[in-house]
């Protein structure tokens, strides 16, 4: 298990260093003079010049780029172009609302799909099986920011019952919470209907093979059979999923943010775009990278905790 | 016959709903395994061999229905019961050995979970069904047993998994062990080794063994009874010495004859029988072997054969037989 | 065709006229994909004749006329300078279209071109490859369309780049596995020890068998794109104005969402369409391509 988690985080964290490399040749990869193509023909000279420096584009690349890698290990994100305010600050005060979306989004995505999914392997072909498997396949292809849209012209407007814009007030966790339900129901929707699709079918596969055959033969008692001897088994691929949707999500919340006005690295993001303020989406990006990484590589550990196969590197 | 045999079958006969129709797997099998001893079935891929004893254990898939007959075990009908009464019976006093060892067990257990999992109907302490699961690996033959209760299947090769599959089956001390083919995946060594395995066991342990092969040898070498199947229909039974020494049915004859290790003359050809297993979604209008069949005539084609004793413990299901 | 049928794990078709004829009898007997077809039909049909049936001219201002509701002369109401909102969303299928057709293609082709690389080239540029893969994976893909907007500006080309940066790795991936999986069959190695060249054994053996399932999974890919763009146009960082693309529609309703709300509607809806039709169209010949590719998409 040991060897398996350092080669696993070794991977992740040459992943980590192409993805800055990537981020940062990103403005050289472009014909011209870097600065007034990210800037803009507007730009003043002396946003140009704060560019240059704040990018660095004075000094020869291979030192450059060992620089900004230098930076962000650092903790240094570099500075927002017009404030000059550590990039590292601003993501950090809008971070905690990103997490708490998407924690509450997969949250309830994970506490209805995974059962949903279980119970129509276990009762095919029922009516909540049946229901479960329309109902997917339309939730999974319509847009979040279109189910958040639509969402708040049903839930906020109509009927009133929920609020439509920003996070809540900053003492008061109820009413933090009460802001969260329609963001966290449309962008979890998609997946209820996806992680109950996976773990259907990874459950009706596993249930069908010799080792469920015998362990019936053996007397024991269904509950047991199901979760201890099928769903250990047919969660693994779900997991690995969990791990892959922390990256569908962070790109979500840059629209569920904007649709509902709540403060998050989504919003930051955006709101950088429009003023071409590039080291600020070029730090946000990075810790989104940095995040899903994480995200991806605690998945894998935990497959690799529950499987022994995989420990084994078969 | 029905008081002393564990296992008593009773003119059996099971159909598979498939896309194309029912398939007639079994037809009107009666077989009976006695107190002790080790029956065998032997029959070709097809023959309806696994279905028999899924049946017995009442783990025939979704698809298949029981069209008549009964499946006596200690003189209660399997067939009838209910999902508790089975899974009572399951481990304890009915036991099976699976043909692939290589999927029967669970990848992410261990072994010990797996062991002592199924002794959930005992009380007894956890440590106390571990030491019995070591002690009966022991006996199987796996080395380092206590250590080896925490290893995964996949440390295990294909032989010591039958192993531990065979430790399983008599965990419980069951009266019946249905062994479905242990030896097919094996090679010919190991093969060797799991006989000389349960003809040992099963001199401690008193209870019955149906074995299942498509290998004459084995069952030669293993079984007390011998009961041949083809196409879904007993052709023949009897005692080993019976059948191996005076077979009454063509295609047993035929079975014997073209068994590789009991050739003698040295020839360009192997014998075989002539023709495929047919089709079994039309059941056959009279005898089911008629049109393979060397000894064949007009009344095999006609009219279907019965039952016939020809011996003390024999019997077969041919023509021939009833003169 | 001479060569025998594979059994390659993930993508296998078998080339032959009567499979296609029975592929769309079970495509009209099953119900969801008969009706993603229509919708991707309808869809199609919009974007290709846009110019002749929308009703009004999409982006002819009358202000007089603002703000309507859904009425017999405005089918889907008017925004707030008084474009026909129906003929807006007409002619935003023609961008959706351009854009999802157009990067999908330019990804399958860039993805085939990179799998046959990485799976039948040396060892060392397979490895290059999928490291790249891999770290392009670890972008949340709006992110990264972020981050180049920034520096090249919200325009089509933008977003096709994006789009193919990002999807190439997916298509790659498949190309590789089922290249790797037949560059060590004995079939292909007694075609070498015959003399083919690599050219050949890529074009006449390993193509066929890969093309007809890439088809399959960049169809079903279309609506994600298509969702992308009008995802970015919604936060106006995608096809600038005046496009009526779907997402710029969303953008202008969701200002007015209290006293005109059929905007937003009509933004959303043909979102909604052409996403359910490709998804229930891909979805049906995907199962009847390999039901088995249901797990590995």
């Amino acid at each position: 298990m040991v060897m398996y988690a350092i080669q696993r985080v070794g991977l992740a964290l040459l992943i980590c260093f192409v993805a800055m490399t990537v981020l940062f040749t990103l403005v050289y990869v472009i014909p011209g003079d870097p600065a007034t193509i990210a800037l803009g023909p507007r730009a003043t000279a002396d946003t140009v010049a704060r560019f240059r420096m704040e990018m660095g584009l004075d000094q020869p690349i291979p030192m450059r780029l060992a620089n900004f890698i230098g930076m962000v290990l650092r903790g240094d994100l570099g500075n927002d172009l017009f404030s000059r305010r550590p990039v590292a600050t601003m993501v950090m005060e809008v971070l905690p609302h990103t997490l708490a979306l998407i924690a509450s989004g997969l949250g309830w995505a994970v506490l209805l799909g995974i059962p949903l999914g279980c119970y129509s392997a276990v009762r095919r072909n029922s009516l909540v099986d049946k229901f479960t498997a329309v109902i997917s396949v339309g939730t999974i292809s319509i847009p979040s920011f279109v189910v958040g849209i639509y969402a708040v012209l049903i839930f906020a407007v109509e009927l009133n019952w929920f609020p439509s814009i920003g996070a809540g007030e900053p003492d008061d966790r109820w009413d933090q919470l009460y802001h969260l339900v329609l963001p966290a129901f449309s962008l979890g929707l998609g997946w209820v209907g996806y992680l109950a699709r996976i773990v259907r079918a990874s459950m009706l596969e596993v249930m069908g093979e010799n080792h469920i055959r015998t362990a019936r033969a053996f007397g024991l008692r269904e509950p047991r059979i199901v979760f201890r001897y099928a769903l250990r088994i047919a969660i693994l691929p779900t997991v690995t999923l969990l791990g892959l949707a922390i990256g569908g999500l962070l790109s979500g919340t840059v629209f569920t943010e904007k649709v509902f006005a709540r403060p998050g690295i989504g919003q930051l993001v955006v709101d950088m775009v429009a003023s071409r303020n590039f080291p600020v989406v070029q730090g946000t990006v990075l810790v989104t990278v940095g995040l899903f990484v994480l995200a991806t590589l605690l998945a894998d550990l935990v497959v690799a905790w529950l499987d022994p196969r995989v420990r084994a590197g078969l | 016959m029905a008081a002393d045999s564990v296992l008593s079958i009773e003119g059996l006969s099971i159909e598979f709903q498939t896309p194309r129709g029912p398939v007639h797997a079994l037809r009107d099998v009666s077989l009976a395994v006695p107190r002790g001893s080790i029956v065998g079935i032997v029959g070709e891929s097809g023959s309806g061999k696994s279905t028999l004893s899924l049946a017995a254990m009442g783990l025939l898939p979704e698809n298949a229905t029981v069209r008549g007959g009964r499946i006596l075990f200690d003189g209660a009908d399997v067939l009838t019961m209910g999902t508790a009464q089975l899974r009572a019976l399951r481990g304890r006093r009915m036991a099976m050995v699976f043909q692939d060892p290589m999927t029967s067990l669970n990848p992410v257990l261990s072994i010990g979970a797996q062991m002592t999992d199924i002794q959930y109907r005992e009380r007894a302490s956890a440590a106390h069904k571990r030491a019995k699961a070591a002690a009966m690996l022991r006996r199987v033959g796996i080395p380092d047993p206590e250590q080896r209760l925490d290893n995964f299947p996949h440390e295990f090769s294909g032989g010591m998994r039958q192993r531990i599959a065979i430790a399983m089956g008599l965990l419980g001390s069951p009266e019946l062990l249905i062994a479905d083919e242990p030896t097919t995946a094996l090679d010919v060594t190991l093969e060797a080794q799991i006989i000389h395995l349960l003809r040992e066991l099963r001199r401690e342990f008193k209870g019955s063994i149906l074995f299942i092969s498509h290998n004459l040898g084995l069952i030669a070498e293993l079984c007390d009874h011998v009961v041949v199947l083809y196409a879904g229909e007993v052709v023949e039974q009897g005692t080993v010495r019976e059948i191996f020494h005076g077979p009454r049915h063509p295609y047993t004859e035929a079975l014997l004859v073209c068994d590789p290790a009991r050739i003698d003359a040295v020839s360009r050809e192997l014998p075989t029988i002539p023709g495929d297993v047919p089709n079994l979604l039309q059941v056959p209008a009279a005898c089911v072997f008629a049109p393979r069949c060397p000894k064949v005539f007009e009344r095999c084609r006609r009219e279907r054969p019965g039952d016939h004793a020809v011996g003390a413990a024999q019997s077969a299901r041919c023509h021939l037989a009833s003169a | 065709m001479s060569a025998p049928a594979f059994d390659v794990p993930v993508v296998t078709i078998e080339r032959s006229g009567f499979l296609r004829s029975r592929m769309i009898r079970r495509l009209l007997g099953d119900p969801l994909g008969l009706l993603g077809l229509l919708l991707v039909l309808a869809v199609l049909f919009c974007g290709l004749f846009a110019d002749w049936i929308t009703p009004y001219d999409p982006f002819k201002i009358d202000v007089p006329d603002r703000l309507q509701p859904p009425s017999l002369i405005h089918l889907m109401g008017t925004d707030s300078v008084g474009h026909d909102l129906f003929s807006r969303v007409i002619k935003g299928s023609q961008i959706a279209l351009i854009v999802g057709v157009l990067s999908i293609f330019l990804s399958l082709a860039a993805g085939l071109a990179a799998g046959l690389a990485a799976g039948y080239g040396p060892r060392w540029l397979d490895n290059i490859l999928l490291l790249i893969f891999d770290t392009i994976y670890s972008f949340p893909v709006v992110m990264l369309a972020l981050a180049v907007i920034t520096l090249l500006g919200s325009n089509l080309q933008t977003i096709v780049l994006v789009v193919v940066v990002f999807q190439t790795p997916v298509y790659a991936r498949l190309v590789r596995t089922s290249t790797l999986a037949m560059k060590n069959s004995e079939f292909i190695l007694a075609e070498r020890s015959l003399g083919a060249g690599a050219v050949r054994i890529l074009a006449r053996h390993i193509l066929p068998n890969i093309v007809g399932p890439l088809f399959v999974l960049g169809s079903m890919d279309v609506p994600s794109v298509i969702t992308l763009e009008a995802g970015l146009s919604f936060l106006s960082l995608g096809i600038p104005p005046p496009a009526p693309s779907w997402g710029r529609i969303l953008f202008e309703g969701y200002s007015r969402i209290f006293d005109a709300p059929w905007i937003v509607v009509a933004g959303g809806i043909p979102l909604i369409i052409t996403t359910l039709g490709f998804t229930f169209l891909g979805e049906s010949l995907r199962d009847m391509l390999d039901p088995k590719l249901r797990r590995v998409l």
